[in-house]
């Protein structure tokens, strides 16, 4: 089976470069460190707190609050390894061993997906636990409700917003280029229309703050967001489904 | 078996291969020759399947580059030795290469071997030299032991050994009875390899034929006379209606002349000669002179008929 044989060939790329490693143990680094590091900060913080902000207090989701910086490693991920293709001539090699685009695109996705897959889940889990044994008696548990949906949410979201940045990859080629979108989208663009009163209704359907709700627990006050947490997750799997359709058509028709 | 069909690629307004149909036999090395520009890495990326031909068809062993089921094992191709991710070792390289294609590992270890790169399979691609490059990308091209193997500028930038070795290479290959198609813009160099010579310039054919038909058709072969008895000469052979060039320095040419016909003629009339040798012009040569002709003939094409249209239209306006 073709599929099978690009699908092995994917993994020995994958696995064979530099980049795979270091981006990814810096994904798994930062979110774990930084989401340690402001869970303590706010079991500190906690008693501070005004009792409005303590009933929406949501321990889960500030065990995640690394995220907002690990994402950053899985986005150089993703981009790396659809644009390492173009930036170094590999992909003509590639394209003449397969063919196939599709399958090749395919191939390569579902290798780079699955390993982002496991490391996000990982991440996720790891980060909950120790992010919880430093808020002390404002922890939550697994067993809570909502909260194991929150944690492999969490590592769904890692993983799609890998793939969000596999997409543009393929749509861009250039690796410099990529980066210099997304990075500063995703760190502060997003962030902002997310905020600021006026782009919040549009800010909300960009895919981290949609992607983002699966690993709320507690709903925060007076808030009208109207989806929920599968919602927001069903919104950023269009936009990694669009972004990896404009790779594939992109890489279809162009020269390679 | 090769073969391109009424193959074109248009760049916007520039045609970069122009209507190219010509067939690449199995057994014997052909050369694809061009100056540089030509358009022989275009057609080289089309026969892959990399670039998309604006019309025009090529077709591997009578299928599509695309339809094959692991292509490599049908064709093998070094297109650019730089097509490599150099963070890889050589072995993972090759070893992706030949999961893709379903081809066993130990295939890889076989043709690091055939290239001589096994002392250095496990170093990273990055700190090859150009010719290590250039073996582990004739590595790629082995890999699936395919019946059709093609070359774009193999020697480039190879030290003598290497371009022996590549040389060697090729003309084994071809002796074991599979398509070699090796492009180059170096006339002497497809002198030495090539049996069969595809030319083309500015994107279009200008010669398919054998390296002997090709030397014979198109390098000028002339008589070369020196002489003390100069005018003498000149006038006898002037008499036999001989036309002379005079190539300075006392060298006289004769186009096309025998030395046999210029020989007996001088003795005849008892000419002193110090040196009467058949000459041919060199292949590099014969070939500047093939492609001169095709961007002559560009440039002055577009002329003639303008200048026939603003005449034409003098006439009726006057008309």
């Amino acid at each position: 089976m073709a599929g099978i044989q690009v699908v092995r060939s994917e993994w020995t790329k994958i696995r064979s470069v530099a980049s795979t490693v270091w981006t990814l143990s810096l994904a798994v680094v930062v979110t774990i460190a930084l989401g340690m590091l402001i869970a303590a900060l706010s079991k500190n913080e906690f008693d501070n707190m005004s009792a409005r902000e303590q009933l929406s207090f949501d321990p889960t989701f500030i065990s995640f609050a690394g995220m907002s910086l690990g994402q950053l490693a899985m986005i150089v991920f993703g981009v790396l390894v659809v644009s390492n293709e173009y930036s170094t001539g590999m992909i003509r090699t590639s394209l003449a061993a397969v063919p196939q685009r599709g399958t090749f695109l395919a191939g390569k996705i579902a290798v780079a997906t699955g390993l982002a897959l496991a490391v996000g889940l990982a991440t996720s889990f790891a980060t909950f636990f120790l992010g919880q044994s430093m808020l002390g008696p404002h922890r939550a548990e697994i067993g809570d409700p909502g909260v194991l949906r929150a944690v492999i949410g969490g590592g769904f979201y890692m993983t799609l917003i890998a793939m969000f940045s596999m997409g543009v990859a393929a749509m861009l080629r250039s690796p410099m280029l990529s980066l210099g979108i997304l990075m500063p989208f995703f760190f502060l663009i997003s962030n902002i229309l997310g905020n600021v009163g006026a782009t919040k209704k549009i800010g909300r359907y960009l895919p981290d703050q949609a992607g983002s709700r699966i690993m709320q627990v507690v709903t925060p006050l007076d808030d009208d967001t109207p989806y929920g947490p599968w919602g927001g997750l069903a919104i950023m799997v269009a936009w990694v489904a669009a972004a990896l359709l404009g790779g594939y058509l992109l890489l279809q028709k162009r020269d390679a | 078996m090769i073969e391109v069909e009424g193959l074109t690629k248009r760049y916007g307004d520039k045609v970069a291969v122009n209507n190219l149909s010509f067939t690449v036999r199995p057994g014997i090395v052909t050369g694809f020759l061009g100056p540089n520009g030509a358009g022989k890495s275009t057609t080289m990326r089309m026969m892959l399947g990399l670039d998309r031909p604006t019309a025009g068809d090529v077709r591997i062993d009578g299928t599509h580059y695309d339809r094959l089921k692991d292509p490599l094992t049908y064709i093998g191709a070094l297109l650019d030795a730089k097509a490599v991710h150099g963070g890889r070792s050589a072995f993972n390289h090759l070893l992706c290469l030949a999961q893709s294609n379903g081809i066993p590992r130990g295939r890889v270890h076989e043709v690091l071997d055939t290239v001589g790169l096994t002392a250095v399979a496990r170093k990273k691609a990055k700190g090859f030299s150009l010719g290590m490059g250039q073996r582990l990308g004739i590595a790629g091209a082995l890999l699936g032991d395919p019946r059709i193997l093609m070359f774009d500028e193999p020697v480039n930038g190879l030290d003598p050994e290497g371009i022996h070795w590549i040389r060697n290479l090729m003309k084994s290959l071809a002796a074991q009875g599979r398509t070699v198609f090796v492009s180059s813009h170096l006339m002497s160099e497809m002198a030495l390899t090539a049996e069969h010579l595809v030319v083309i310039g500015q994107g279009r054919l200008l010669a398919d034929t054998t390296m002997a038909d090709f030397i014979a058709r198109n390098s000028r072969s002339f008589v070369r006379i020196r002489t003390p008895q100069r005018e003498r000469l000149l006038d006898v052979l002037h008499g036999a209606g001989v036309t002379v060039v005079e190539s300075g320095s006392g060298v006289l040419e004769v186009d096309g002349g025998k030395p046999e016909t210029i020989g007996e003629l001088a003795a005849r009339h008892q000419i002193v000669l110090h040196e009467l040798s058949p000459q041919q012009a060199s292949l590099e040569e014969a070939f500047m002179q093939l492609t001169a002709e095709s961007v002559e003939y560009h440039a002055h094409s577009e002329t003639p008929r303008d200048l026939r249209r603003s005449w034409g239209e003098d006439w009726t306006g006057r008309g």
